[in-house]
């Protein structure tokens, strides 16, 4: 069984370069479908890996599949191979289950774009890139893996490429990965040079046995985290993932909710030991980095009005959770954190993309309002997901963040402290947008608040060119009110909502902290984690308080968010500062240092090229011209000259062999 | 006084000198043609007597070879100035240049 | 003795049909000067046994390619004697006597001091000129040393006959009157 774990990547590749040659022959539904057949085949190959790791013994669960000798160079082997043990397979499982529902919903989603086989053709080559990703077997693969999904990132976000706004989007998203992939490709060349392997077993045994200096260990783990950083959208990298919005809503609920975002988490569970040979602050770093962009993101979402934008916000927020457990040395929280949120996030963006589809592809919250009687199946679902997000129990969203609260209390009282405020903020703002668009009056014959009296004085121009899904014809029209009413999405959008909405409420129960025995996803991650998983022996009375702490925050955020945004009882202006909804101007601040001393340097390198690089090629272009002009009298034409000129030279060269001949 | 080898190879290069020469200074294209089966025939000339004097009869299948391809280049060298003469009659070859740098 | 007297008359005609190939002005005259020359060369051919050479030199060339330039001359119309005295690319005419006499120097200085230094070796193929014919021994060398060669050449006068019909084919005009009365 384990040996069809190369299945798993081949088969979205197969429908990858079936679309590719085929697409536009298929044309819709039958691209979609294709896709989705193909992603569904390759969730059974991951479900039949599983089950034969699951048949192994609890220590044995390693399978390391050689495929071929990928890079044959001097000291540098590296195999196209696979590795097989709970963690990849873990990420396998949930990355092609809930990357095949999106396809379904995507069927549904797309229907009538020119560009639908197209969107299929990207979504299976991101799904084969995110596999070989999680799947590789050193770092190197990994790393195609992670160019692969940052390339169709790219492509994606910019899918509607003909808007200005979204192809810059894209190609923010992908400079911005470019640092962090910068981080990644320096971490393999110290890896490399340090113990002459880019393979995870090497990295793993060596970092483990010492053979790994800590001041190494920690240069490789500090990089990582820029590589991290920037796929993950942690501080200070976050700034492209809320313009990755601009792409299609299963786009964001796929790569940039549930599962690419969630790469640098995978990176450091991957690579738990080398983080454990680094000195003892390292892990504070990542740990701080993650606390602090929960928070920064949280406050930020409170004060966000586009609906996608909220849950973009929402999902940095949680990627610092993510983040913040794996430096509190959570790493199976950490990974519980990632499969919950990859449901109900998944969940959450794909009800926005319904409400949006719904809406005519309206996306500003302050339209909305009441929805949950004309969409009552994507209000139901959204519901769970926010319930589950807001850390409401008994929905998973609680369990995974109870479970990082406490890891963090145990390793440093102020991390858990900001973590909880940052846990406030998430049930605050996701009960607003619940409040805003599936509650209180329909609003969508309204006019918009003049910009000047929007909450918090955001302007309109910051959020709609850059969030917007429709054509131009279609925005102009936004003056003027929606003549028909919302309505609710065809089955093939509904059935991924209710089968996530499912998941979301149950996925809690992968690892239940009442006894050791409930501790599923743990003891399943445990080969992978060589003992590094910190270890928190709390009183129970103590858990009991952080629990229910957690819990009385949740209500707490919701509670607020009702009164006043549900009771108006006060200005929602009081909380939505103009720091939020300018996102702390970290952005504008990257842009105008840009713009302004970076600019300069860009100009001064710009100078340099047109100056030296160019000027050198012109000299040589002009020395040739004018070496040219006074060759080509030579040229005259004759053919009686030419002849003359072969003469003379076989004189010349008889004379040569003359004076070597020996008489 | 005994005929040497030396004394057709030395024909020869005058032979030769003389085509060379002719190619060089005579503007008639078919001269200069004419000219070109000299300087071959010259060499023609010594690979027979190199054939004698090594006594290998290799010297003279070139010879042979060096006929037909003589013969080819004629045919299509003539066939090229028929060509040429038909749209410039009268030309000589200082009327072609048209590599003129 | 014989081969003494036979050699000098053929270098004289071998000579003086170059000289009036490269000197003449009249172009007719300087084709029949060739065939001069080409029979020199037989005959010298012959008197260094190439007998078989001896013939196809006088077949090919001054039955076929001197007969071609004849036939060109008629097709042209070329009657009027050249200009030799003008040369009208200035130091030709010198750069080219020197360079010529320059070579000739050369090779002769090669030939006449320098012995065997700039003759090869005798070849393994050796003709034995006692026991058989020469024209056998070239026929046997032509058709197992060099046959592929020899294949070579007969695809390359195939070539050359389809060439020379396509360039000199008139692509405006194809009447048949016209090519005649040209």
């Amino acid at each position: 069984m384990l040996d069809l774990v190369w299945l798993i990547p081949a088969l979205p590749l197969a429908g990858f370069l079936t679309l590719l040659v085929l697409g536009r022959r298929l044309g819709e539904p039958m691209a979609g479908w294709l896709a989705t057949a193909a992603m569904g085949g390759s969730f059974l190959a991951t479900v039949a890996v599983f089950l034969g790791l699951l048949d192994r013994p609890g220590d044995d669960r390693f399978f390391n599949q050689v495929l071929f000798e990928w890079v044959p160079a001097g000291n540098l082997s590296v195999d196209a191979g696979f590795l097989v043990d709970p963690l990849s397979i873990t990420m396998a499982l949930f990355i092609t289950g809930v990357a095949t529902l999106i396809h379904l919903y995507s069927v549904g989603y797309m229907h009538g774009d020119p560009n639908f086989s197209k969107f299929f053709l990207y979504l299976n080559l991101f799904a084969a890139s995110m596999l070989v990703l999680v799947l590789g077997d050193n770092m190197l693969m990994t790393f195609l893996g992670w160019e692969g999904v940052g390339t169709c990132s790219y492509l994606l976000v910019s899918f509607w490429f003909t808007s200005e706004a979204n192809a810059s989007a894209g190609k923010k998203a992908f400079v911005t990965n470019r640092i962090g992939d910068w981080g990644f490709m320096v971490a393999m060349f110290l890896t490399f040079a340090t113990i002459g392997s880019l393979s995870y077993a090497d990295l793993i045994s060596s970092s483990m046995s010492g053979e790994i200096a800590a001041v190494t260990a920690t240069g490789i783990a500090l990089l990582l985290l820029v590589g991290a950083a920037g796929k993950s959208a942690q501080l200070p990298l976050f700034v492209w993932l809320p313009d990755a919005m601009a792409g299609p809503t299963p786009v964001s609920a796929l790569i940039h909710a549930a599962t690419m975002v969630t790469a640098g988490v995978y990176l450091f569970v991957r690579v738990n030991p080398v983080v454990a040979a680094a000195y003892d602050w390292v892990p504070d770093v990542i740990a701080w980095v993650g606390v602090l962009t929960a928070l920064v993101a949280a406050t930020i979402a409170v004060a966000q009005n586009d609906i996608k934008k909220v849950l973009a916000y929402s999902t940095i927020s949680q990627l610092g959770f993510m983040f913040f457990a794996i430096g509190s040395g959570a790493y199976v929280a950490a990974i519980f954190h990632v499969i919950t949120h990859a449901f109900f996030k998944a969940l959450l963006f794909l009800g926005s993309g319904s409400v949006i589809h719904g809406m005519h592809d309206e996306q500003d919250m302050r339209r909305m309002g009441g929805l949950r009687r004309f969409m009552p199946i994507t209000g139901a679902t959204f519901i769970v997901g926010w319930l589950a997000i807001a850390g409401v129990p008994p929905f998973s969203g609680f369990w995974s963040k109870d479970e990082i609260l406490l890891y963090a209390w145990a390793d440093s009282k102020a991390i858990w402290a900001l973590g909880s405020i940052a846990a406030l903020l998430t049930a605050f703002y996701m009960s607003r947008q619940v409040f805003m668009v599936f509650f209180g009056e329909p609003r969508w014959n309204e006019a918009l608040p003049v910009a000047a009296a929007a909450p918090g004085g955001n302007p309109d121009a910051e959020v709609e060119p850059e969030s917007e899904d429709v054509a131009p014809a279609e925005v102009d029209e936004h003056p003027e009110h929606h003549v028909e009413d919302p309505h609710e999405s065809p089955w093939t959008m509904t059935l991924p909502l209710v089968v996530l909405a499912g998941a979301a409420i149950v996925a809690g129960g992968l690892n239940l902290p009442f006894t050791p025995d409930l501790h599923f996803l743990g003891h399943w991650l445990e080969p992978s984690l060589f003992g590094n998983e910190a270890h928190v022996d709390a009183t129970t009375g103590t858990k009991v308080f952080v629990a229910g702490f957690s819990v009385v925050l949740a209500l707490a955020g919701v509670a607020l968010a009702a009164l006043v945004y549900l009771q108006r009882r006060f200005d929602s202006a009081v909380i939505e500062q103009r720091a939020f909804a300018e996102g702390w101007w970290i952005d504008s601040t990257f842009a105008r240092v840009v713009a302004g001393p970076g600019r300069q340097l860009f100009d001064l390198a710009a100078w340099f090229d047109r100056t030296i690089i160019d000027g050198a090629v012109n000299g040589v272009a002009s020395g040739v011209r004018v070496g040219g002009t006074a060759l080509r009298t030579l040229q005259t034409g004759y053919v009686r000259t030419y002849a003359l000129a072969v003469g003379l030279g076989a004189v010349v060269v008889g004379a040569w062999f003359l004076t070597r001949a020996s008489f | 006084m005994e005929v040497t080898g030396t004394w057709y190879l030395v024909l020869a290069a005058m032979l030769f000198t003389i085509g060379a020469v002719g190619l060089l200074i005579r503007r008639n294209p078919l001269v200069m043609f004419m000219c070109v089966e000299l300087m071959l025939n010259a060499v023609n000339l010594t690979f027979v007597t190199f054939a004698r004097m090594l006594d290998d009869v290799g010297g003279q299948s070139v010879v042979f070879f060096v006929l037909v391809i003589a013969a080819v280049e004629v045919v299509v060298g003539l066939a090229i100035i028929v060509a040429i003469m038909r749209r410039r009659p009268g030309a000589t070859a200082d009327d072609i240049a048209l590599l003129k740098g | 003795m014989v081969e003494l007297i036979v050699f000098v008359i053929g270098a004289a005609v071998i000579l003086a049909g170059a000289l009036g190939v490269v000197l003449t002005p009249n172009t007719t005259r300087a084709a029949l000067s060739l065939i001069a020359t080409l029979f020199g060369v037989a005959v010298l051919f012959v008197a260094q046994e190439a007998h078989f050479l001896a013939a196809v030199q006088v077949i090919v060339y001054a039955g076929a390619i001197v007969v071609l330039f004849l036939f060109v001359m008629m097709l042209l119309g070329v009657d009027s004697d050249d200009d030799v005295r003008s040369e009208p690319l200035p130091g030709q005419r010198p750069a080219a006597i020197l360079g010529g006499l320059a070579f000739l120097a050369i090779v002769l200085t090669a030939l006449l001091a320098g012995g065997t230094a700039l003759t090869g070796l005798s070849g393994t193929l050796s003709a034995d000129s006692v026991l058989s014919s020469n024209i056998a021994l070239l026929g046997r060398n032509l058709f197992t040393e060099y046959v592929f060669a020899f294949e070579a050449t007969a695809v390359l006068l195939t070539i050359a006959v389809v060439g020379a019909v396509v360039l000199v084919r008139r692509l405006d005009a194809p009447s048949d009157d016209e090519e005649v009365s040209n």
